[in-house]
């Protein structure tokens, strides 16, 4: 037994548990919001995945940003993301998420979350239907399970990128410095 | 001497492990109860253990200061330190620790030693839900505290003995469990517990809803892994404890679990239809009948 070994014996241990144990932080910006419910309660139940809610941002493992955001509500996701703890994952919900959707020619909200915050998987649909969005948190399980969600790291590394991009869009920028 | 010591520390070890797992046990299980009341599936039963591997497997970059960074340390320790106090099993079979003479009082005190520690941390993190929490907490705890001290007054002057062993040996030695020999102070005790596990209606400190989680909101990680497996513990001294006073104790480990568990399942059934009180109709509620029943069972002790 190297030491290799047993790192990698740990962190499959370690990732088992990150994958059956996902506390989510439900955004809800748009109107896809109206989805978790029904994907929390008793006909879909997610917990079952051991999927659960979280009351704040210092517990969650998953931050889910359930559609559009103007670009005032990006400020506050931002802060909250920072806010999270590490291994962190995000979830974009939605096709506002992914491209604008409807809201593609709006002058106050944000098209591609990628931009702005690392998102390690998408839920398509406008709105996704809850069986779509277990199917998504199922598509995080195998990340996680396979180490491949790395979307923190990718924050940390490419910052500066982030920040510019999130700079530009919000234009007062008073945000406190967090060291996480 | 020296063995005496060692025995000491293997029986502290192998108590709290013992707390630990079968306080895990009882949360995974009160979640999958909870879920098939509510036409689920749920998670597995050991699903707490998953929760607390990955908590405690996740980076926790918080500093608010010292206090905070002791308060779920201040809980464990009241968990820990509690448990050594009471004895497990009738008759010294399993580890006796350091059951003596008094320990019922000590036990009131040392059992909100954790809540107070806890409420210092919280105060220390600045975060007003905390503040809130802390203040529904402390309101709610002088509200059941005093029916759960009648109780426990009844069952001194009772059995005119402060020693949890000796209570245990004057419900063998009559024969009657202190359940039946004083049924009110059982139900004292009893509608008490309902405060004290905290489970709907009586969660006003928690609320994930309105005060997003209360005391616990800026702790995460390893914070509230620690917060968790103190709760695990801290849950099964209670259920022992009571079952200790009331049910006279167990001879062995299985009819330990039957009776706590089904202790533990009066609180959470309770919980699962009611919806949640506010802080003052809490208290109102303590004061109500568990009061009167905490009074009623006093006289009884003096004047049977
Ligand atoms: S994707 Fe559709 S449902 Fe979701 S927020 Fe956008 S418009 Fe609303």
């Amino acid at each position: 037994m190297n030491d290799k070994n047993s790192q990698k014996i740990v962190d499959v241990i370690k990732n088992f548990a990150r994958k059956h144990s996902l506390f989510v932080l439900a955004y809800g910006t748009g109107c896809g919001a109206i989805e978790i419910p029904a994907t929390m309660t008793s006909r879909y139940d997610a917990e079952r995945f051991g999927i659960r809610g979280a009351a704040t941002p210092r517990q969650a493992d998953v931050l889910l940003i359930t559609g559009y955001l103007s670009t005032k509500t990006l400020k506050r996701v931002i802060r909250t993301y920072e806010q999270m703890q590490d291994p962190k994952y995000v979830i974009g919900f939605g096709s506002c998420t992914i491209n604008g959707g409807m809201y593609w020619d709006s002058y106050n909200t944000i098209k591609l979350l990628d931009m702005y915050l690392p998102v390690d998987i998408y839920i398509n649909g406008c709105m996704p239907r809850p069986e779509a969005v277990i199917e998504g948190f199922i598509g995080l399980q195998k990340l996680i399970a396979a180490g491949k969600a790395e979307g923190a790291k990718k924050y940390k590394e490419n910052l500066d990128w982030y920040r510019a991009n999130q700079k530009k869009v919000i234009k007062n920028w008073v945000m406190p410095d967090y060291n996480w | 001497m020296m063995g005496d010591i060692w025995m000491t520390l293997l029986g502290v070890l192998v108590t709290t492990l013992l707390a630990f797992v079968t306080g895990m046990f009882y949360m995974g299980a009160s979640r999958k109860i909870t879920a098939r009341v509510q036409n689920r599936v749920g998670p597995p039963i050991y699903q707490n253990f998953l929760d607390l591997i990955k908590l405690q497997a996740k980076d926790t970059a918080i500093h608010h200061g010292w206090m905070q960074l002791l308060g779920p340390a201040f809980l464990m320790v009241s968990a820990v330190g509690s448990l050594m106090f009471i004895p497990v099993l009738n008759k010294g079979l399993f580890f006796e620790n350091f059951t003596a003479d008094g320990d019922i009082i000590f036990l009131l005190y040392l059992m909100v030693f954790g809540s107070l520690g806890m409420a210092l941390g919280a105060g220390q993190t600045g975060n007003p839900n905390s503040a809130i929490g802390v203040t529904r907490g402390l309101t709610q705890m002088v509200g059941f505290e005093i029916p759960w001290v009648m109780a426990i007054v009844a069952l001194i002057l009772q059995y005119h003995t402060t020693n949890i062993a000796e209570i245990l040996e004057a419900q063998h030695r009559s024969g009657v469990w202190s359940m039946f020999a004083n049924p009110y102070a059982f139900i004292a005790a009893l509608l008490a517990a309902f405060g004290m596990f905290r489970y709907s209606p009586f969660d006003i400190v928690g609320a994930p809803a309105e005060l997003a989680s209360g005391p616990v909101s800026e702790n995460g990680g390893k914070f509230l892994g620690t917060m968790m497996s103190s709760h695990a513990v801290f849950a099964f001294v209670k259920l022992v404890l009571y079952v200790d006073l009331f049910m006279g104790g167990a001879d062995n480990l299985v009819e330990l679990v039957i009776k706590t568990f089904g202790l533990y399942l009066i609180p959470l059934t309770y919980g699962m239809v009611n919806p949640r009180y506010r802080t003052e109709q809490a208290v109102r509620y303590f004061y109500g009948w568990p009061t009167l029943f905490g009074i009623i069972a006093i006289l009884y002790a003096v004047f049977y």
